[in-house]
């Protein structure tokens, strides 16, 4: 099997695994009670999440342990909303989102929230002109994916936190689920900031939302304080431990691992540029993980499906979302719904081989053959 | 004015409204398919991890709109046609009936959300692969719903709900053709679903088994009773009333030395009688609900032909108004198993003159 699918869930590195084993034997208490047992995982949990803070350049009290990057999403957004309705309901977002900001939205518009989502530009950035001109004094949130998780495009996020300074009821939501780990992300200038371990060779089930001080959410989850007002629960201690642990490898070796990346990327580009039925649609300047590609004339789901028959594992926009309608982010970019419904996505680690590419690209060659009759 | 050209093609999947999509393009509509999503794995009673054949639908449907190149999205349904459609299947069955979920599923989703959804967007037709026709009269402008030119297809009986504001917003542009032409050129076509066959079952009880899903869905279990005979006398046990349908003869378990049927059900005494074929004949019957198609209403008896079930041929028939929007209707000659529930439509001709849903028959 050839997996290129790492965007969606990576395996897990042995020394996170390692991690969790270890601290799931040596704690057995709950971080909430008040006995011994409990006050020595309540001791760890702070250890961890004071090496977490120091890792993202936060503060631990700007850290909210959540059970995924779509719980994170969920809680900044519909926090922010809810706590902020007496000030404004306008909300202005991209058509890059995942489907966990993207519902998010869908369910407060619903509820009465005015959504607008700002135009990209065709190399999936957004158009920060359209930015200021649809920002108004009652917007009192834009939610922007640090990297797309369909093309991999990078956002401007810094230039979007600088144009907010003037609106001081405006708060920014970053979902940086494709970027910690990938690019240079920081919380700084960031009111809201989510991600999840699994995208970086950690485990599933736990996801960190950052929150600056001082900003205050209604919690999703209500049931009494935790190891912060805003999210209930017992603490998951082992795995917000491995999540530390593949957080700290993810950033020490991210040169290294980007720079594998780029180059497996680069020949995957060169070799498919070739066909002259495929269409790259992730532009150059995103981040090397992810190749977002058409082949003309063919349904992404067919062709994903027959690289599966093929044993390689690729993906096409969750079903989920929107159903049967085309791909938004990659619509947005190309401007074609054929395209986009053609659309399917490669994603790449460090751990891929030069052998896994090459046997892609036959698998590849194959397919296209078979489905474009050429 | 000119025509407002534009379509929404319902799409079920099948091969019947892809090729209804193709033609519709094929005329110069602008069109946009869309599949309703009814119902989910968790709402009959499947895993929510296994492929639901709705899905399976959807991805043919889908396919078919790319090949078409015809705009194309999902509409999530599954709250309304709980509601509206398996509750009140159920409901029937409980109440003794037999349900038609196929007939409310065209009268509540297809011709009124649909529609509706249509109007929304600005298209102007609602188009389904149904084979059946509409023709507009010179005289009194009225609608007119009529039989399929291939009458081993014919879907009319299924269509009676509709009303004159949704025949004027329909195209069945089936209702010419062949099936066997149709599929002919799916083929040449390579739509994915030229060979897929025809559905059969009611599509949210897959396997035909209704208590089942009736079980599982409402919670409850229908509890065994007492098999009577004609006289009323306890002649065996059977397994819950609403497993049973009038005219049944198969699967009673009952060893009378000779064939007997379903007569009568009592769900008030949970009790399921039993009698001879010549029992199942009566001759009259009462309607309620009832739409008119080719007139406003029925204002004095009338002679139509009548079908009191999908396959069956029509039988000649007095038809009675009554007040409040029933009718009676006496056969010419008498009828075997009329069921409550199920639905009386009326012919003149190859014209859909109304129909109604049957309350109870008699002799």
């Amino acid at each position: 099997m050839i997996y290129l699918d790492y965007s969606a869930n990576t395996p897990v590195a042995p020394e996170v695994l390692e991690r969790f084993l270890q601290v799931e034997r040596a704690f057995m208490g709950n971080p909430n009670s008040s006995h011994s047992a409990g006050l020595a995982a309540q001791a760890e949990m702070a250890k961890v999440t004071e090496k977490m803070a120091q890792l993202l350049g936060v503060s631990p009290g700007e850290i909210i342990y959540t059970s995924g990057a779509s719980e994170a999403n969920n809680l900044a957004i519909k926090g922010i909303a809810r706590s902020a309705r007496h000030v404004g309901r306008h909300i202005i977002s991209t058509p890059l989102e995942h489907s966990s900001v993207s519902g998010c939205l869908t369910a407060l518009q619903e509820q009465g929230y005015e959504i607008d989502l700002v135009d990209i530009e065709r190399d999936g950035t957004v158009n920060l002109n359209e930015l200021k001109d649809l920002l108004r004094k009652d917007t009192i949130l834009v939610a922007i994916c640090g990297v797309d998780s369909e093309l991999g495009c990078i956002q401007p996020i810094s230039e979007i936190s600088e144009i907010l300074k003037e609106y001081p009821n405006c708060c920014l939501h970053v979902d940086a689920t494709q970027a910690v780990g990938k690019t240079n992300i920081s919380f700084s200038g960031i009111d809201t900031m989510c991600f999840t371990g699994h995208k970086f060779y950690g485990l599933n089930g736990c996801g960190v939302l950052l929150k600056r001080k001082n900003l205050i959410i209604e919690p999703l989850i209500h049931g009494g304080t935790s190891t912060t007002i805003y999210r209930s629960g017992t603490p998951a201690l082992a795995l917000a431990a491995a999540t530390q642990t593949a957080l700290e490898m993810a950033l020490k070796e991210q040169s290294h691992r980007y720079e594998v990346v780029q180059d497996l990327h680069r020949k995957l580009r060169k070799e498919l540029e070739s066909y002259p039925n495929v269409r790259l649609n992730s532009p150059k300047n995103g981040v090397p993980h992810i190749l977002n590609l058409s082949v003309q004339g063919v349904k992404g789901t067919v062709f994903q499906r027959s690289l599966d028959e093929q044993g390689v594992c690729v993906s096409v926009k969750s079903a989920c979302s929107a159903e049967g309608q085309p791909s938004r982010a990659v619509l947005a970019v190309s401007q074609d719904r054929k395209n986009a419904l053609s659309s399917w996505r490669l994603s790449l680690s460090h751990l891929t081989t030069e052998e896994e590419i090459q046997e892609f690209l036959r698998a590849f060659d194959r397919c296209y053959t078979m489905l474009t009759g050429r | 004015m000119r025509e407002n050209k534009s379509a929404l093609i319902a799409m079920s999947g099948g091969v019947d409204s892809s090729m209804a999509a193709y033609f519709m393009l094929k005329n110069g509509y602008h069109c946009e398919g869309t599949t309703m999503r009814l119902y989910r794995n968790e709402d009959i009673g499947r895993c929510g991890f296994r492929t639901c054949c709705s899905q399976r639908d959807i991805d043919d449907a889908s396919e078919v709109a790319f090949q078409l190149d015809m705009p194309y999205e999902v509409l999530d349904f599954t709250m309304d046609f709980r509601q509206q459609i398996m509750e009140k299947f159920i409901r029937i069955y409980e109440d003794g009936g037999t349900p038609n979920p196929c007939i409310d599923c065209n009268r509540y989703m297809k011709f009124d959300k649909l529609l509706k959804f249509a109007q929304k967007k600005n298209l102007n037709y609602v188009v389904t692969g149904h084979y059946a026709r509409i023709e507009r009269d010179a005289e009194t402008g009225r609608y007119l719903l009529k039989k399929a030119l291939d009458d081993t297809k014919d879907q009319s009986y299924a269509l009676y709900t509709m009303t004159q504001n949704q025949l004027a917003h329909t195209l069945f542009p089936l209702g010419g053709l062949r099936k066997k032409e149709v599929r002919e050129l799916a083929e040449r076509l390579h739509f994915v679903n030229a060979r897929k066959h025809d559905s059969q079952d009611i599509c949210f009880v897959p396997h035909g088994d209704y208590t089942k899903f009736m079980e599982e869905y409402t919670g409850r279990r229908y509890p065994s009773g007492d098999f009577l005979d004609e006289k009323g006398t306890i002649i065996g046990r059977h397994t819950g009333a609403v497993r049973y349908t009038i005219g049944q003869r198969k699967g009673l378990g009952l060893n009378m030395g000779e064939a007997v049927y379903v007569c009568e059900k009592s769900m008030k005494d949970n009790t399921v009688t039993v009698g001879p074929e010549s029992a199942l004949y009566t001759k009259n019957l009462i309607a309620e609900d009832m739409n008119w198609i080719s007139f406003e209403t029925l204002k004095k008896p009338k002679e139509f032909q009548a079908k009191t079930r999908y396959r069956q041929s029509e039988q000649k028939a007095t038809v009675f108004p009554l007040t409040n929007g029933q009718v009676r209707v006496a056969f010419h000659i008498p009828q075997r198993a009329i069921t409550p529930g199920q639905a009386l439509v009326l012919y003149d001709g190859d014209m859909v003159v109304g129909g109604g849903t049957i309350v109870t028959a008699f002799t």
